[in-house]
């Protein structure tokens, strides 16, 4: 099953490389992991998206929390949540092409944030299967380039992850 | 007043009352050096290679329960200690190595003797630290304690580069520290533990198997007390030995791979299993699907959330230390009406003194050549069960294991998680640092003591009075074993050619050497190493035992606890 884990940890040199280490140390799958400082500085937020059985989630999240620098551990997939994902996506914009692309972009509520004779840089925001759809109606010969953020997540409503 | 870093170094060392620091110096440390050449709080032992650095601390801190403290050089000094960090964090030994770094300068510029210390540590430790700026030594070095010492222990690496040592600020050591993203759990949840103590009031064939972690938090005597309440059977794994007599009648011995029949049938087939500070490992349990039992409950200990439900599924787990935790069970179940069902513990009890007279643990006794079981038997005797005990790896550590009946704690120290070749002799000579006065064996073999063989001179130099106990079978015999079991007998490169001398090589470093032959000579000769003549002196037993002997009983890996090799 796939998680979506999020979690705060000390914002120090190396905390980042813990917690890349501990995933594959432990032959562990990320799919994506992200990671920036919060609005308290001494703290980063990472969110983390993996793969596994509930026993190997369970023991992810332990292992997470028993890294000296984790202070908290939350499995966002448990309870409702918010996923977004940012990409950027260079097209062809040539001909047929340029008008084509707008299109798209428009039905999928992309923006476009750089032209040239040649491109376009898409910018789209979203879960993650949107962009994924996205890629998909796009004419595989038009992508020159593509580049994710992989997910961030948030809990909905009360579910606050905060120290 | 303003202090150097390598000052400050130092004194907090004195001020966490550290006793021993075992290190090695070179470039990267000569400042710190410099200072504890001034001072006369702790006493620095050199030794001859930084691995025994490690492991003469790691010996000292199991004995004692007391953090160990290792000092070594960058580079290469830190790179030798990697070995002796891996073997402390596997089984959770309290550690603080404080490491030389290359100039903050340079870091990075692959200057001479420069390593990632703390990226080459990263998943050996509990945690590590790169000291940056010298007034974040005291906070570190305090952290590292409290860390190191705290919840589930282990070593926790503090790398401090060279100008960082050079450097002025004022000194003040904290009183204590707080870390909002540590917070060990002591005391268990009250609601699993009256939960655990009903489920073992209603046990038809209960079984308790106990672990390090009994060690490490100190609870032989609660184990003990709760264990003679109930009256219920128990086994140990390697690392648990003495944390419960080994000579009490309720005691069933060792389990696991090279454990007793008797311990292995009744951990498969009890009806409620309390696990306490032990893990479920591999080679305790074999393969977790042979494992499973229907019916069976499982009640586990641990002040490690991550170890429960790790390899097993479990029905109470209690997240805890088990001192805590025991002491408060066991005043629940003072304090209910009920007892376990005292007719079907004994029906219990006469199915495993069915299982105990297999007598698993026979072996020849009269034998032309000296069995190794006997020695380590005779040892025991001599030493009257008192002796501190270390050992290597390999079929003399699974015989110490099996025949030296520790009844108190902190006497059997081995490297059971990584198992360390080389472990032994270092470890003893921290645990007779600890203990001056006390009887300290090393059981070894003949490929294991030549991998750290130089501390002999270590012992030489801090007239370390040790017994070493070789079982010498010129094989890497546990090698061999597999390789007769698994392998058709095809011996690759588990011979052990070219020894030397092992009595004149002790004598030549200045300390007694013997060369034991015959299984007569055997008593004769452990009751002069250990009698008084020789109390002061390191005297070197060199046992030539029985070549084939192989260790029984045995579970094949990845095979369950009742598919066991008897003999
Ligand atoms: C550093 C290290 N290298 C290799 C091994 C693998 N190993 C385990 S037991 C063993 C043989 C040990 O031989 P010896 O010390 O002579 O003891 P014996 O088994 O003969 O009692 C070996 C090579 C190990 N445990 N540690």
């Amino acid at each position: 099953m796939r998680h979506i884990i999020s979690l705060l940890m000390e914002n120090e040199a190396g905390a980042l490389s813990r917690v890349a280490g501990l995933f594959s140390a432990r032959g562990y799958n990320i799919e994506s992991l992200t990671v920036a400082p919060t609005e308290d500085e001494t703290l980063s937020r990472m969110t983390i998206v993996t793969r596994g059985s509930d026993d190997v989630i369970e023991q992810i999240t332990k292992q997470l929390n028993k890294l000296i620098d984790v202070v908290k551990v939350v499995d966002l997939s448990e309870a409702g949540h918010l996923e977004r994902e940012l990409m950027l996506v260079k097209v062809r914009a040539e001909g047929e092409l340029r008008e084509e692309m707008k299109r798209m972009s428009d039905i999928f509520r992309g923006r476009i944030v750089d032209v040239t004779e040649k491109t376009y840089i898409i910018e789209l925001t979203g879960p993650g299967h949107k962009l994924d759809a996205f890629l998909e109606a796009l004419d595989k010969g038009a992508i020159l380039e593509t580049v994710r953020t992989g997910a961030s997540g948030i809990g909905r409503g009360d579910r606050i992850l905060k120290i | 007043m303003e202090l150097t870093g390598a000052e400050i170094v130092v004194r907090c060392l004195a001020e966490e009352g550290v006793e021993f620091v075992f290190g090695y110096p070179g470039g990267a440390v000569l400042n710190i050096y410099d200072e504890v050449f001034k001072q006369d709080k702790f006493k620095h032992v050199l030794v001859r290679h930084e691995q025994a650095a490690v492991h003469a601390a790691d010996g000292y801190a199991r004995a004692t329960g007391r953090t160990g403290v290792a000092l070594v050089t960058s580079g290469p000094g830190a790179t030798n200690a990697v070995t002796g960090i891996a073997t402390a964090y596997m089984d959770s030994i309290p550690l603080v190595v404080i490491s030389g770094q290359v100039p903050t300068a340079v870091i990075g510029m692959d200057a001479f003797q420069e390593v990632d210390m703390v990226g080459i540590t990263r998943p050996c430790v509990k945690h590590n630290f790169l000291v940056k700026d010298v007034k974040d030594i005291a906070e570190t070095l305090k952290k590292a304690f409290y860390i190191a010492s705290t919840g589930r222990p282990g070593p926790v690496v503090v790398d401090i580069p060279k100008d960082v040592t050079q450097l002025k600020t004022e000194f003040a050591y904290p009183k204590k520290v707080t870390m909002r993203s540590y917070n060990p759990v002591i005391k268990g949840h009250t609601g699993q533990i009256k939960r655990a103590a009903q489920m073992i009031l209603e046990a038809k064939r209960p079984m308790i198997y106990t672990g390090g972690g009994v060690v490490l938090s100190n609870a032989a005597e609660e184990l003990t007390r709760f264990t003679r309440l109930l009256g219920f059977p128990l086994t140990s794994t390697l690392m648990g030995l003495g944390g419960y007599p080994g000579s009490d009648p309720q005691f069933t011995g060792m389990l696991g791979m090279h454990g007793t029949y008797e311990a292995n049938m009744a951990m498969q087939h009890c009806d409620v299993l309390i696990a306490i500070g032990a893990r479920f490992d591999d080679r305790v349990i074999g393969n977790p699907e042979h494992f499973f039992q229907e019916g069976r409950r499982i009640i586990h200990i641990d002040i490690d959330p991550a170890s429960i439900a790790k390899r097993v599924k479990v029905d109470v787990p209690i997240v805890g230390n088990v001192k805590d935790v025991l002491a408060e069970m066991t005043k629940l179940i003072l304090a209910s009406k009920e007892t376990p069902d005292p007719a079907a513990l004994k029906t219990w009890w006469t199915q495993i003194e069915l299982w105990r007279s297999r007598d698993c643990m026979k072996y020849d006794r009269n034998s032309d050549l000296i069995k190794p079981q006997y020695v380590v038997e005779k040892m025991h005797e001599v030493t009257r069960g008192e002796a501190y005990v270390t050992s290597d790896v390999g079929q003399h550590q699974m015989w110490a294991a099996q025949y030296y009946k520790f009844d108190q704690p902190r006497r059997w120290i081995n490297s059971g998680g990584l198992g360390t070749m080389g472990f032994g002799l270092p470890a003893a000579m921290g645990v007779q640092f600890a203990h001056p006065d006390a009887a300290v064996a090393c059981i070894t073999g003949e490929g294991s003591i030549q991998m750290n063989i130089q501390e002999l001179a270590t012992c030489k130099q801090f007239n370390l009075p040790l017994k070493i106990i070789l079982l010498n079978n010129r094989y890497l015999g546990m090698v061999r074993q597999w390789q007769e079991f698994f392998y058709g007998n095809r011996y690759a490169e588990s011979y052990m050619d070219a020894l030397p001398d092992f009595a004149k090589l002790a004598e030549s470093y200045g300390h007694v050497g013997m060369k034991i032959e015959k299984p007569e000579d055997v008593e004769g000769a452990l009751k002069e190493a250990f009698g008084p003549e020789l109390k002061e002196r390191l005297v070197f037993m060199n046992f030539i035992t029985d070549r084939t002997e192989n260790v029984c009983p045995m579970i094949p890996a990845g095979k369950g606890l009742s598919e066991m090799i008897l003999v």
